[in-house]
Formats: C-alpha cells, structure tokens, sequence
C-alpha cells in the first residue's frame, strides 16, 4: 500500500456550521485517506461529523458551511474545481449511495430515465445509449428482470429494490470512488445483508476505493478494510478492521463494541452520559467527561494522534498503558 | 470480467421492450374517468360556441326591438327570451363566452408563467432572493382579491386589456406561493442532492427535478383560478370596468339583467348559469387531468 497515490484525502479538515458563538463545530480537524480499491468505514454516532466529512469529499456541504482544510480526490484539491470540473468530479469520479431510497429517487420519473440523466450528464451520447447503459446497471446491480423495471417509476419498487437502483445511478459513470451514507440504514434486516454483500461485491469486481458511513458496528466488520471511529467531530480511533474491533484503544471505541445487542440476553452497559455540545467543545478530549479511564492531563489539551501500531492511530492520553494491557 | 462488465457494448444493442409512454398512460386514464371525459366534452363545446358564435347564433346580439323586451324563454323564436334592449339572450350568450373565455384563461396563463418562475427561483434560490420576491407577494397577498383587481383595473382606466393584466396581477402571488412552497418541499429531498451528487447543474435540478414535481401542483392549482378569473372578471365588468357595454359579456348581462329578476328570473338566471357550467367544467377537468398526470397514483 504504500508508495501508492490515495485515491481520496481529507488533511486537516474542519466544518462549521453558522457563524459567532453558537457555530456549531460539527467536523474538527479529520485526516484521513481511502486508498484504490479499499473500504474505509467511517464508524460513529449521530452528529459525530461522519456524513459531513463525507459530503466534503464532493464538496456537497450546504452553502453556509464554512470548510477549511485540504480535500483532495485523485489529486485534485476539491474546494478550488470550477463549476464544470465539480460536475464531473460528481457522478464521474466519484458518486454516492443515499441512505434513504424512499426519497432518493425523483417520483416523476422512471428509474431508467433518472439513470439515463446522469448517464448522458458525463458521457453525452444518444438517449438510445444511455438507456442501454441503465439497464446493463441494473443488470450488474442484479435487479431481477431489468428490462421491465427500467420503467418502473420508484413507487413501484420494494425498498429493496429501490436501494439497487440507487447503487445502479452512483455506478452508472463507472466512480472509482464510491460514498455510501448508511445505505442500509433504512431496509430491513433481511434485506440489510444482501446490499451490504451486493455493495462489497461490486467494489471488489471494479476495483473502487469506498467510503462507507455507518453507525452499525455489524456493517463496518462485514465489508470495511480499515475503520475511523468518529466522535465529536473527531477521528478518536483508526486501523485495519480487524485490529480496531478485536483491541480497540480507544475507551470511546470500547465502549460502543460493549454496546452491541448480545445475543445471550446480557444487557449491554452502554456508554453513560451524552456527547459535548459542538457549539462548546471541551479543550482536552472531546470523551474525557464520559470516560471510565479519564485522568487529569485528558481535560488539558486535545489529545494528539499517536501511532499505536501497523498503519493504526488513536486519540487518548493513555494509548501507551492500554496498548500494554 | 471487472473492466468488462461496466463498458459500453460496442456492437449488439440490447434490445429493449417499447415503452408505454407517459402521455399514453395519461391517455388512458383519461379514457378510464367519465366525469373528466364528459366535462372535457362540455368544455370543448363551450369553446366552439363562443369561437363560432357568428355562425351558429340564431340572431345579432346588437339588434335590439322595443317591442320584444324582456320576454320568456322560448318568445317568437328566442329559445332564451330576450334582455331588457330586446336583444337575443342566446345570441349575447354565445358571443359573451368570447370574453369570458378570453379573460378566464389569458390572465391565469400569463400569472402561472410569471408567478411560477418566479416561485420557482424564491423557493430554489432560498435566502435573500427568496425573501425579497416572497414578501413582495405578500404586499400583494394583503389585499382582498377582488378590490385589488378593482383597484388596478379601476386605476388602468377599464377595458378588456386592462382587466386581464389587472387579473394577472391579481393571481401572480397566489401562483407563486404555490411554486414556491412546493418548490422547498422538493429541494430539500434527496434525490436533489443526489442529482447534485451525480454532476447536475442548477439548471438541470431545476428543469428536470423541480419542474417535474412543481409543475402538477402549479397547474392544478392554476387550472383551479380559471372559474375564479371568469367569476372575477364578471365582477370587472359588473362594476362596469371589465368589458364596455353594449359588447356581450356574460357578468355585464348579468349585472344589468339583475333589475329585471322580478320581472323574468329565469331569463335573468341565465348569464349566471353560464358562468357556472364554464367555472365547473374547469375545476373538474382539472381535477381529473391532476389525477390522470400524478404517476405515483394507479
């Protein structure tokens, strides 16, 4: 892996939302980068930044987000790309699988029309091609008698299915970067797993690095190559997959593994407490206040990020004793 | 097989079924819903009557009699009596749907161009753009419908041309605060931002996602404002500042008739009738045309 260029980088990146003393500091200094052909899994709760660091990597914050640090795809520093760069970046480069299928999808418009939009969007050519192109998607993306389903109109399709066709609008400009915003978040269960393989699959046979934001542990083992555990805007947490969930180092990532629903009927402790306010964030770790572990030099300074193995970093004051127990 | 797959072929196109098409489906349903179909018929023969007027009309809606004044339905020959000049009822019935027509539709087309795009862009553009055009509607919006067109009308000096820009004026924020609330529904959905997220352009999210969803509820609506126009520009003309006596237009009969109601109610009822059939026709056939468009009803 190493030598090789990263396929998407965020150096340093910080998002705030609004102005004066009640900005809202949702992403506060993210380094991180995905490599070709390589799942990164952007693990946390809700409001800990993930989604935005995300959206930054297609510059799709809304208009009164202020975003500062670098962002680079394939090289290109995102924030400086003109109007007709982003729009090729966007869908060409690099395209997103939306959480939730339901409103992902225009309601007016058949699924093979809104492929074939974005189709003809970067590659021009006939509406003939394009619609071609719509259903060789689906065909990859395995809805089943695709041919048909090209006019559907969305209401017509299961969750399921509608999530596929989702999947098949990113893929149709062949990304080589592909984000995904809790794609299975709102499926059910039985459904949950055959996108997840469906998705892992299809990132393995084009050979696309991939974004994947979750806040389900289960997920972020199934398909990840390497996880960034995020709280409160920050990475707390980073590594090969593996690693960070067999020996977290991070309290904060010990935490949510001991959340997980057991199957044994143990009541899972969870985390006490609740995370900072982002208009107001501590000074020193962002976890101190809820940490079993916490000592006095965590309150002082924001930790730094420290190397505690292969290609894995954390954020915690006492990474060195906890790497030794 | 990975680089393969997601190429385009280059030779042997993937034969596809035909497509049913939208407005084939549109079509059908249409077929499917008699009450649109009848009143769609009935609109149509509206239509033709007043745009043949001068053919089908049994007499001159001008010539009026002394003798042959306010007579009852079926009088020497005139199936709808006669006013109080002595003119022929359906004769002035069928040239008055001529201005009725024209001022019902005219000043609702011209408002749902003027004050969809303009609800469009408030609603899409957001922010101080939003607010300005938003609040300079509802300036508007703080008169009474009808003593705004009276005013504007009133202030223009009268007449037909008059009478329909001050109708347009009148329907312009109603119009755009339709556009503009369907217009924030829609751009904050995600297939917004997944167009954004796929390389579309603002033009292209406008043209092809906004317009798609926002243009049902802005023609329903607007295809609603019809009757209201005719109702409107009946008043306008009542008060005597629409269409000039002695051209013939149903709200003017209406009004002048109206000293006679004691005299022939039915004859006097007549203007009135017309107006109604023509507002219902409208909204009805509105309504099946929002049902038939909307693809997401079956």
């Amino acid at each position: 892996m190493t030598g090789a260029a990263p396929l998407a980088e965020l150096d340093d990146l910080r998002v705030q939302f609004g102005a004066g003393p009640d900005a809202v500091q949702a992403v506060r200094g993210v380094s991180l980068h995905v490599m070709p052909g390589e799942v990164l899994c952007l693990l946390g709760e809700s409001g800990s930044g993930k989604s935005v660091s995300m959206r930054a990597l297609l510059r799709l914050l809304p208009p009164q987000a202020r975003v500062t640090g670098g962002v680079q795809v394939e090289g290109q520093e995102v924030g400086r790309l003109s109007g007709r760069a982003l729009r090729a970046l966007r869908g060409g480069t690099a395209a997103m699988v939306f959480q939730e299928p339901m409103t992902a999808l225009d309601p007016v418009y058949t699924v093979g029309q809104q492929i074939a939009e974005s189709v003809q969007q970067h590659r021009g050519g006939t509406r003939a091609a394009a619609r071609a192109r719509a259903l060789e998607v689906l065909d990859l993306v395995r809805v089943p008698d695709a041919a048909r389903r090209l006019d559907a109109y969305p209401h017509e399709l299961s969750g399921g299915l509608r999530q596929r066709v989702v999947i098949a609008m990113a893929l149709a400009c062949r990304p080589r970067l592909l984000l995904a915003d809790e794609p299975t978040t709102a499926l059910d269960a039985t459904v949950q797993i055959q996108i997840l393989v469906l998705l892992r699959g299809l990132q393995r046979e084009l050979g696309m690095g991939m974004v994947l934001v979750t806040h389900d542990l289960g997920v972020a083992a199934e398909v990840s190559d390497r996880v960034a555990v995020m709280y409160a805007g920050q990475i707390v947490e980073q590594g090969p997959v593996r690693d960070v969930l067999r020996r977290p180092v991070h309290p904060y990532t010990r935490g949510l593994l001991a959340s997980v629903v057991r199957a044994d009927g143990v009541e899972a402790p969870g985390i006490p407490g609740s995370p900072p306010d982002l208009r107001r964030p501590p000074p020193g770790c962002a976890f101190a206040a809820r940490c079993p572990a916490a000592v006095g030099a965590c309150s002082a300074a924001v930790p730094a990020e420290q190397k505690v193995g292969p290609g894995r970093t954390a954020r915690c004051v006492r990474v060195g004793e906890s790497v030794a127990a | 097989m990975n680089s393969q797959t997601l190429a385009l072929p280059a030779a042997a196109p993937v034969r596809l079924p035909p497509r049913p098409g939208y407005w084939g489906m549109v079509g059908g349903r249409l077929r499917r819903d008699p009450v649109t179909v009848v009143f769609c018929l009935l609109m149509l023969a509206i239509v033709l009557a007043a745009v043949f007027a001068p053919l089908i009309s049994p007499f001159d809606p001008y010539k009026e009699s002394i003798i042959f004044r306010l007579k009852p339905f079926g009088y020497r020959g005139h199936p709808l009596g006669t006013d109080e000049l002595g003119r022929d009822i359906l004769a002035r019935i069928l040239y008055g749907g001529r201005s009725a027509l024209l001022m019902g539709v005219g000043p609702v087309v011209f408002a749902g161009l003027v004050g969809g795009s303009l609800g469009v862009l408030a609603g899409y553009a957001g922010g101080w753009v939003g607010t300005l055009v938003m609040r300079t509607m509802d300036v508007f919006y703080a008169f009474p419908s009808v003593l705004l067109a009276v005013a504007i009308s009133g202030a223009m000096g009268g007449g037909m041309l008059n009478g329909m820009i001050a109708l347009a004026l009148v329907f312009i924020p109603a119009v755009c605060r339709v556009a503009e609330t369907a217009t924030t529904q829609v751009r904050g959905l995600d297939f917004v931002e997944a167009a954004r997220a796929t390389g579309a352009g603002h033009l292209m999210i406008v043209r092809h996602h906004l317009l798609g969803n926002v243009l049902a509820p802005v023609l329903v609506y607007a295809s609603s404002l019809v009757s209201v126009s005719i109702l409107l520009a009946s008043g306008l003309s009542f008060l005597g500042l629409g269409v000039r006596p002695p051209v013939p237009d149903w709200g003017l009969m209406l009004s002048t008739l109206r000293q006679a109601i004691y005299v022939q109610p039915w004859v006097c009822a007549v203007p009135g009738a017309a107006i109604f059939v023509t507002s219902m026709c409208f909204n009805l056939v509105s309504d099946g045309l929002r049902s038939a468009m909307d693809v997401r009803l079956r």
